[in-house]
Parts: C-alpha cells; sequence; structure tokens
C-alpha cells in the first residue's frame, strides 16, 4: 500500500514528532500529544501484559477441577490483580490515551491538545497510580475482587486494599483531566470548516467517552475513599454497627463502574467506525444516529447502574426500572451495528488487518450486547448472577469489544504513527487467530457459567472440567494472538517499509499529514470543505466541494485527489487558522 | 510557529489568539467544576440518604459542631470570593497593584479560614467527636455517621482550599514576575471560577454541618 509519494513534506530537514529530540528528559516532560501517546502506550502494553500473566495462571489453575497451581488466597488474589490492572489501568485509559491522544488532535487539524501540560500531568497521574496498584499487589496482594466490595474490604480483609484503592483513587484524577482537555480540545482547536457536523465519528466518541470521565469518574472517587477512610481513620459511612450501609458502596461504586464499561466501549465504536468505512470505501450510514447514540449511550450509561444490584436487596421497583433502562440503552448499540451493516453494504470492501479486527469488534460486540439483554433482565439475572455466564458476557463486551478494536486502531494508524507498515500477513494472521482463540476461550464459559458454574472459585466440579479444558486451551491460542504482533509490530519499527503519508487512502485530517507527523502535526493547518468520509464521490455535493488537486501526487485514486488540495504545498506553518494554506 | 519565537506575549501553545486561550481557560475550568460537583454531589448524596434513615442522631450530632468557628469561617470565606473576584476583574483592566493586593488578601484569608479550621478540629478532638473509637461521647451510634460525614466533608474541602491558596499564590507569583500577558490570558479568570468553587461548597456544608442539630 506504500505509493511514491512519501518523503515530500519531509524536506529541509524538518524533524518528525520521533526525531525533534532524543534524550530521556525530551520525551519524559514532552507536552507534545504524540509522545505523551507513546508514553501512555508503553505504560498500559506493561499493564496488560501483568494483567495478562495473572489471568494465564488463572487458566492454568481452572485446567483441572482441583485445586492444583495456586491456594484459595492465591487465586482471590489474582483475579483482583487481573481485574484491577485489566479495568483501571488498561481498558479504561487504552484507547482515548494512546489512540485518542495521538489522532485526535490530528483528526480535527489541531497542533495540540488545548492544555498540553495538563496532558502530560494526567499521564503522570495514571503512571503513579499504576505504580501504587502495583506495589499492593508486589507486598502481598489484594483479595477482594477489582470491585472492593464491602463490608468484606472495609472491615475483614487484611490485604493491601488501601493502597490499590489509592491507586485507582489517584489515576482517576488523571482521567478526569484527560477527559476536560479532549472536551476542550474539540470545542476549540477545530481547523477552520470543521463543524460538529463534519467531526469524524472517532472524535465524537472521545467527546462522548469524556463526558463520563468527567461526570463519573468522581464517583468512583468517592466510594474508594470510603473505604479508604474506614480501613485508616473508623469513619463508619459503610458499617452496619453503627448505622452505615454497605450497600451505599456499591450504589457510588455502579454509578461510576457501569459507565466505565461505556469508557472501554465508546471509543472502541469510533475506532471501528473510521475503519470499516475506510475498508468498505463507504461514508458513514446515518452519520446523524450514530452521534446521536453515542451521546445517548453516555448520557443513559449513567441510569443502568442497578442492574448490577438486582441481588443486593435493593427495592424490586428499582430493580424493574434498572432492567427497564439497561433495555434502553441497547437500542442506541444496536442501532449502531446496524449502521455499520449497513455502511458494508454495497461498498468495495477489502480484509486487510485492521478490517479484520473490526469485523470481530462487530460480531463479538453483538454477542456481548445480546447476552447483556439476558442480563438485564431481573429473572434470568438473579439465575445466572455470578456465575461465569457474567463473566463471559462482560469479556465479549471488554475483550472481544474494546481490546479488538484496540488492536483494530492501532494497525490502522500504525503507519501514521511510527512512519512503517508492518507485516500485513502476520497481521491478518494474528486478527484471525485472536478471533478464534477468543471464541474458544470465552464461548464455554457462557454454557459452564448456565449450567451453574460459580465465578471466582479456584476450585470445581468435575462436571464442569471438559469447558474449562476449552477455555484455557483458547487462551493459549489468545496468548499467542496477543504476543504475535508485539513481534510483527516490533520488528516494523527496525525493518517496516516507509509507508507513506496515507497507505490506506482514507480520508480524514490525520492522512493528510507527514508519517509520521511534525512536531507541531501540519506543515499548514488545513482547511475543511467537506463532510467526514468522503470516500463515495457519487453522493457528494459537487458546490460543497472545495479546493483544488495543485499538489495531487497522483496515486490514481479519485477520492485522495478530491483531498489532496493543499496538502503538500510549501512555505511556513500557517499561524492564522483562518488561511488554510491557500 | 517554532517554539524559539514563542515569547511571553504570545498566547501558549497550541493557541493561536488570546480570545480562544481565555474561552478555553474558563470553559475547561467549567467542567472541571462539573466533576466536582459529582463528587461533593456523591457525599452530600449519602449525607441525604442517612439523614432521612436517623433523622434523630443527625439532630444530636449536628448540635455538638462549633457554630462560631463555623460562622467565623464563613464570613472570612465569603469575603475571600470577593477579593478574588476583584483580583479577577482589575486584571482584565491591567491594573497591576490591584490584582496583587486582591490575590494577596485571597490566600490570606483562605490560610486564615484553615487556621480557624485547625483549631476547631483540635476542639473536636479534646472531645472525643471521632468516629471509631470506643468512648464516643455521643448516642445513638448513628451520631458517628453524622460525623463522618463531618470529617470527611471538611477535610476533603480543606484539601481543595490548601490546593486553591497554592495556585493564588502561583498565579501572584506569575503576575508579580510578568511571565505571560495575565490580562489577556484567562488565568485570573480560572483561578476565580475554582476559588467561587470552593466557597459555593462551603456555603452548602454551613447548613449541612452546623445549622442542622439547631433547628
Amino acid at each position: 500500500m506504500t505509493d511514491a509519494a512519501i518523503d515530500t513534506t519531509r524536506g529541509a530537514g524538518a524533524p518528525n514528532y520521533l526525531t525533534a529530540g532524543t534524550r530521556v528528559r525530551s520525551w519524559l516532560l514532552s507536552t507534545d500529544h504524540k509522545r505523551i501517546a507513546i508514553l501512555y502506550f508503553a505504560t498500559i502494553t506493561v499493564f496488560f501484559m501483568i494483567g495478562g500473566a495473572a489471568a494465564t495462571l488463572m487458566r492454568m489453575e481452572l485446567f483441572t477441577p482441583e485445586a492444583d497451581v495456586v491456594s484459595a488466597d492465591g487465586y482471590n488474589k489474582l483475579f483482583t490483580l487481573h481485574g484491577v490492572i485489566m479495568v483501571f489501568f488498561f481498558l479504561v485509559p487504552a484507547i482515548p490515551t494512546t489512540l485518542g491522544n495521538f489522532i485526535l488532535p490530528l483528526a480535527i487539524g489541531a497542533r495540540d491538545m488545548a492544555f498540553p501540560r495538563v496532558n502530560l500531568i494526567s499521564w503522570y497521574l495514571t503512571l503513579s497510580g499504576g505504580m501504587l496498584a502495583l506495589a499492593s499487589m508486589l507486598l502481598g496482594g489484594v483479595d477482594t475482587g477489582w470491585t472492593f466490595y464491602t463490608p468484606y474490604s472495609s472491615v475483614y480483609s487484611n490485604s493491601y486494599v488501601t493502597l490499590a484503592a489509592l491507586g485507582v483513587f489517584i489515576s482517576g484524577f488523571g482521567n478526569i483531566a484527560t477527559g476536560v482537555n479532549f472536551i476542550v480540545t474539540v470545542h476549540t482547536q477545530r481547523a477552520p470548516g470543521l463543524g460538529w457536523r463534519r467531526l469524524p465519528l472517532f472524535v465524537w466518541s472521545i467527546y462522548a467517552t469524556s463526558i463520563i470521565f468527567v461526570l463519573g469518574t468522581p464517583a468512583l472517587a468517592v466510594a474508594l475513599l470510603m473505604v479508604v477512610v474506614e480501613r485508616l481513620f473508623g469513619l463508619g459511612l459503610l458499617d452496619p454497627a453503627r448505622g452505615g450501609d454497605p450497600i451505599l458502596f456499591q450504589h457510588v461504586f455502579w454509578f461510576y463502574s457501569h459507565p466505565a464499561v461505556y469508557i472501554m466501549v465508546l471509543p472502541a465504536m469510533g475506532v471501528v467506525t473510521e475503519v470499516i468505512t475506510c475498508f468498505a470505501r463507504r461514508r458513514v450510514f446515518g452519520y446523524t444516529m450514530m452521534v446521536g447514540a453515542m451521546l445517548a449511550i453516555a448520557v443513559v450509561s449513567f441510569f443502568v447502574w442497578g442492574h448490577h444490584m438486582f441481588v443486593s436487596g435493593q427495592s424490586l421497583y428499582a430493580s424493574l426500572i434498572f432492567s427497564f433502562l439497561s433495555f434502553v440503552i441497547a437500542v442506541p448499540s444496536a442501532i449502531k451495528v446496524f449502521n455499520w451493516t449497513a455502511t458494508l453494504y454495497g461498498g468495495h470492501i477489502t480484509f486487510e488487518s485492521p478490517m479484520l479486527y473490526a469485523m470481530g469488534f462487530v460480531g463479538l460486540f453483538t454477542l456481548g450486547g445480546l447476552t447483556g439483554l439476558f442480563l438485564a433482565s431481573v429473572p434470568i439475572d438473579v439465575h445466572v448472577h455470578d456465575t461465569y455466564f457474567i463473566v463471559a458476557h462482560f469479556h465479549y463486551i471488554m475483550v472481544g469489544g474494546s481490546v479488538a478494536a484496540f488492536f483494530a486502531g492501532l494497525h490502522f494508524w500504525w503507519p501514521k504513527i511510527t512512519g512503517r507498515t508492518y507485516n500485513e500477513r502476520m497481521a491478518r494472521a494474528a486478527a484471525i487467530l485472536m478471533f478464534l482463540g477468543f471464541n474458544f476461550t470465552f464461548f464455554p464459559q457462557f454454557i459452564v457459567g448456565y449450567l451453574g458454574m460459580p465465578r471466582r472459585y479456584h476450585v470445581y466440579l468435575d462436571q464442569f472440567q471438559v469447558w474449562n479444558v476449552a477455555s484455557s486451551l483458547g487462551a493459549v491460542i489468545l496468548a499467542a494472538a496477543y504476543i504475535l504482533p508485539l513481534c510483527y509490530l516490533g520488528w516494523s519499527l527496525i525493518g517496516g517499509h516507509k509507508a507513506g503519508d496515507d497507505p490506506w487512502e482514507a480520508t480524514g485530517l490525520e492522512w493528510q499529514t507527514s508519517s509520521p507527523p511534525p512536531e507541531h502535526n501540519f506543515e499548514r493547518l488545513p482547511l475543511v470543505t467537506e463532510e467526514a468520509y468522503a470516500y463515495h464521490e457519487k453522493h457528494e455535493h459537487p458546490k460543497e466541494r472545495g479546493g483544488g488537486n495543485q499538489d495531487s501526487q497522483g496515486t490514481g485514486h479519485r477520492t485522495r485527489q478530491e483531498r489532496s488540495g493543499g496538502r503538500h504545498g510549501p512555505g511556513p506553518h500557517a499561524d492564522n487558522p483562518a488561511g488554510g494554506g491557500r | 510557529m517554532t517554539p524559539e519565537s514563542v515569547h511571553a506575549a504570545e498566547p501558549n501553545q497550541p493557541f493561536l489568539r488570546w480570545s480562544r486561550q481565555r474561552e478555553a481557560t474558563t470553559f475547561g475550568l467549567w467542567i472541571f467544576l462539573a466533576s466536582e460537583m459529582v463528587f461533593f454531589g456523591a457525599l452530600m448524596m449519602g449525607y441525604a440518604m442517612h439523614r432521612y434513615l436517623w433523622p434523630d442522631a443527625f439532630e444530636v450530632a449536628g448540635a455538638h459542631t462549633n457554630i462560631w468557628y463555623g460562622s467565623i469561617n464563613t464570613a472570612i470565606l465569603l469575603t475571600s470570593s470577593a477579593t478574588m473576584a476583584v483580583a479577577a476583574w482589575a486584571a482584565r483592566d491591567g491594573l497591576r497593584r490591584t490584582v496583587l493586593t486582591g490575590l494577596g488578601l485571597t490566600a490570606a484569608l483562605g490560610m486564615a479560614f484553615l487556621v480557624l479550621k485547625g483549631f476547631e478540629y483540635r476542639e473536636d478532638f479534646n472531645e472525643d467527636l471521632i468516629p471509631g473509637i470506643v468512648a464516643f461521647p455521643l448516642d445513638p451510634p448513628q451520631t458517628q455517621i453524622f460525623f463522618s460525614y463531618y470529617w470527611m466533608m471538611t477535610g476533603i474541602h480543606a484539601v481543595h482550599l490548601t490546593i486553591g491558596i497554592g495556585a493564588v499564590l502561583t498565579v501572584a507569583w506569575v503576575v508579580a514576575k510578568g511571565r505571560t500577558d495575565w490580562t489577556q490570558s484567562g488565568t485570573l479568570h480560572g483561578l476565580a471560577l475554582y476559588w467561587h468553587l470552593i466557597d459555593v461548597i462551603w456555603i452548602f456544608l454551613y447548613p449541612l454541618l452546623y445549622l442542622v442539630g439547631r433547628g
């Protein structure tokens, strides 16, 4: 997919963001959103591997019904480690802080985030929170599960709950700052001509996610703080002996932690939209509905938390309402699935690796979402509560959905981020392997859960073994599928071909600058003259299209020629936002 | 624009115009304030729930906070908001000395609040109004819930105030040294928004913690 027009923007020794400084200091104190994205990327990759290692040990233990690898206590600490690290330090920050940080300013034609220094501070907050949580695990572990349920966490647990909770608490402020930064950036840094209705859906998805960051995370902070002050100072808000209420913790905790699921999945939806439109060469079907669906999800996600508490003794009427609202939130999610499908219709579909990952996302997200509907209805939830059915359901959303989309985005934007191409054949193999390995691992858990196997036990009845063996074998495949990209993506940094500015011939402003982008993103600030996803020329209105083809590099693709006006022109970096280089 | 060409009279990266930077700073602060509202809102929701469950205990416990400290601190904090507002609006007109005086007074009043709060905490300590200790002086046991909220809410508020004082002093230093064009940057207005939030939260805490038990 490389083309001849690679080096035109890199004249006169203008360094790109990677070569702009080589000292460690120039990375650790960088306020460049692209470098901060790389810092985040390194951080979450390490956390992903730690969380994955814990999962590996759990699947080894569950290979047989007896306890043979770890003790009951060790197993408790393993699944807590896995959950805390994966949820708070991988899944929540994964797409927004890496791909969002890197791509969002480029996609709106900005020179940086609105508050570059705040952006760097956010990374330090996330990192120090992660280090605290990790320290608690290394010192002896936490055995409460990632949900820190009271009164076990506040009164009984003799593990490092305080340290882990403080770690999550601190990284939460990093998330809030990131959310504020994204919202202000989208409001104030858009390129001239880039109206709200022209924003790529990835930008919208990060925007919707940021709303949840800003309004949800403080609730988590309060919930964890209640646990911490009870453990440290003996305050009694969650202590029933003094009139406190352990269920209060669950309410406040899930007020954040259910929307947090949408923190994980909304950016994934944004990534997948970019990928599907590009590889179907189609304008997205129902742009307005896609935006509305994401905003609706962001809002309604705050009103469904009670479906985690159907068996916690909340009022029956509350359960009914939460059940109803949980069905309601499935509607915008379904709209998105239908719109992706309709976008494919009549497209020139090719199956490059990002597209394979994205297709995997749609299928797995749909399955995860449909089982979510089962769980939204009270009788079924009461039946399968705390079984592997739940485990399978949310892994379909979080791993099959979010992680697959993260890989889709990573493969899609890798040439932009690094300026290199990776081995496409290996990448396709990894994408297919991941899809197969994932289903092999988690589909049996639906069955074994429905048969009654409870979660969070290191031993189980003999009759469940066949499903657990299948699941553990699938995990081997899944692990291989995760290690493979590390190899070929790592190799691409050394031996990859130069990618060119726009290897996928995609629309989107990020593809109009060089790969890797220069320090200040654009040689000239772009001027936007058309909607996002102008892949399909016959749907465009000629009168709306601006710009000429003056220095098109001529790839032979119509869409690309139409959009290349003003892209590679010489001249100084535009200081005038209205100038746009024309 | 290369970094070398940036000097004090130009807006911070990535802004091209001062008006945009002002707009972004205040808008960002408003978004952050929304986040803070959820933070304190969650605590106040818990307070409301527990007061509904244990009205008698809350009445007993509410009479044991010190209304003198609370009321004087309310007056101090409201005054500091006035001096903060003076500084913020003087900045727009470039009145450097007024800005510095306003910020100085604001920081001083903020510290006075913390000092008084410290005395109040000492008194609470001496009266054993600490949840979790064996000899908690009040009955029924749910009075401890009230004092759990008291310590948590005033404690978090004090942390916010401490951060606010640090921010005020930092901005005063920036203005004194002329590090940025503070008449244009909107920094003062952003700072004022945060300071007023601290004030507004206290306006809610004051009746919840000091007036409720004295009906």
